[in-house]
């Protein structure tokens, strides 16, 4: 990969065809993920009427998912409140729709822009951003699922079943920090 | 958070000020006798350092080097308070970082 540039108000990247297939996978699957959730959120007379959306009130059970839409209160794990619990569904399917679609919007810009078979990927700064988002998505998406903790090395036992996708991982990090860099350095 | 040993040095080198750890006064509109709502944002292991700082000087509009200081603060202390205000301003912050992959709560300091 030829890593992020930046040229006047563009920043550009190539990607082998590899790479591009590896992070088209990788997106899309969470855009699915994202998508079927947004399927979930249920459907009443009221939202059709006045168009005002609302979403699951519960944190989803999946890991990655509940990682990606946090709640907004910082509930007790053992012992919430139940007015924690009731003020953070309140939230939730409030705000939940609008960052379903803020999430499924960066997902669909990267597709859109990352040429299938690879090549040169040339970005204006707001896209860029959605790219940034986009890929935070997967690491934190890939990070969940592989437990990664702050002090993760670089490569983990061949005999781990995490192995092969830590690669991806730390590959995903390098993109992401080397996009950032372009953006501010 | 994750990040490189030489981002954390280039940080560290930065100079802070410390008065600018205080959260913006002027965030939003507090009605007379209500405690203001506060934004935390937690530490986690997989946002990078660069990327958080990115995000507090692009929601925020924070210099580098407070927002800096912000990402350290969650970085080492586990949480900071990156913003403060009405309950509605402190729930839209929340809802932005949310959307930039951030893990970020409210709260009302009783």
């Amino acid at each position: 990969m030829k890593n992020w540039r930046r040229k006047g108000a563009v920043v550009l990247a190539g990607f082998e065809q590899q790479e591009a297939a590896v992070l088209r996978g990788l997106v899309s699957q969470l855009e699915d993920m994202l998508r079927a959730r947004a399927e979930e959120a249920p459907q009443d007379e009221l939202a059709e009427l006045t168009g005002i959306r609302t979403g699951s009130s519960e944190s989803p059970d999946d890991p990655v998912l509940s990682r990606l839409l946090p709640d907004f209160y910082r509930l007790d794990p053992d012992n919430p409140t139940k007015e924690d619990l009731d003020s953070a569904a309140a939230m939730r399917s409030l705000h939940e729709p609008e960052l379903l679609d803020a999430k499924v919007g960066v997902a669909t810009l990267v597709l859109e822009t990352l040429p299938r078979d690879g090549g040169d990927v040339k970005l204006t700064f707001e896209q860029a951003d959605a790219w940034l988002s986009a890929l935070n998505d997967v690491r934190l998406a890939l990070g969940t699922a592989l437990d990664v903790t702050e002090d993760m090395p670089d490569e983990l036992p061949d005999d781990d079943p995490r192995s092969p996708h830590l690669g991806v991982y730390h590959w995903l990090t390098w993109v992401q920090e080397g996009l950032i860099q372009a953006l501010t350095g | 958070m994750s990040g490189s040993f030489r981002d954390t040095m280039e940080c560290m080198s930065t100079p802070v000020l410390a008065e600018q750890t205080q959260v913006d006064p002027l965030g939003g509109e507090v009605v007379a006798g209500d405690t203001p709502w506060r934004t935390i944002v937690w530490n986690d292991p997989v946002n990078l350092m660069s990327y958080v700082t990115y995000v507090f000087q692009k929601l925020f509009g924070y210099s580098r080097d407070h927002a800096t200081k912000l990402m350290l603060d969650v970085h080492e202390k586990g949480k900071a308070i990156v913003s403060s205000g009405s309950k509605e301003k402190v729930e839209g912050d929340v809802a932005k970082l949310h959307a930039m992959g951030l893990w970020a709560t409210m709260e009302q300091p009783s």
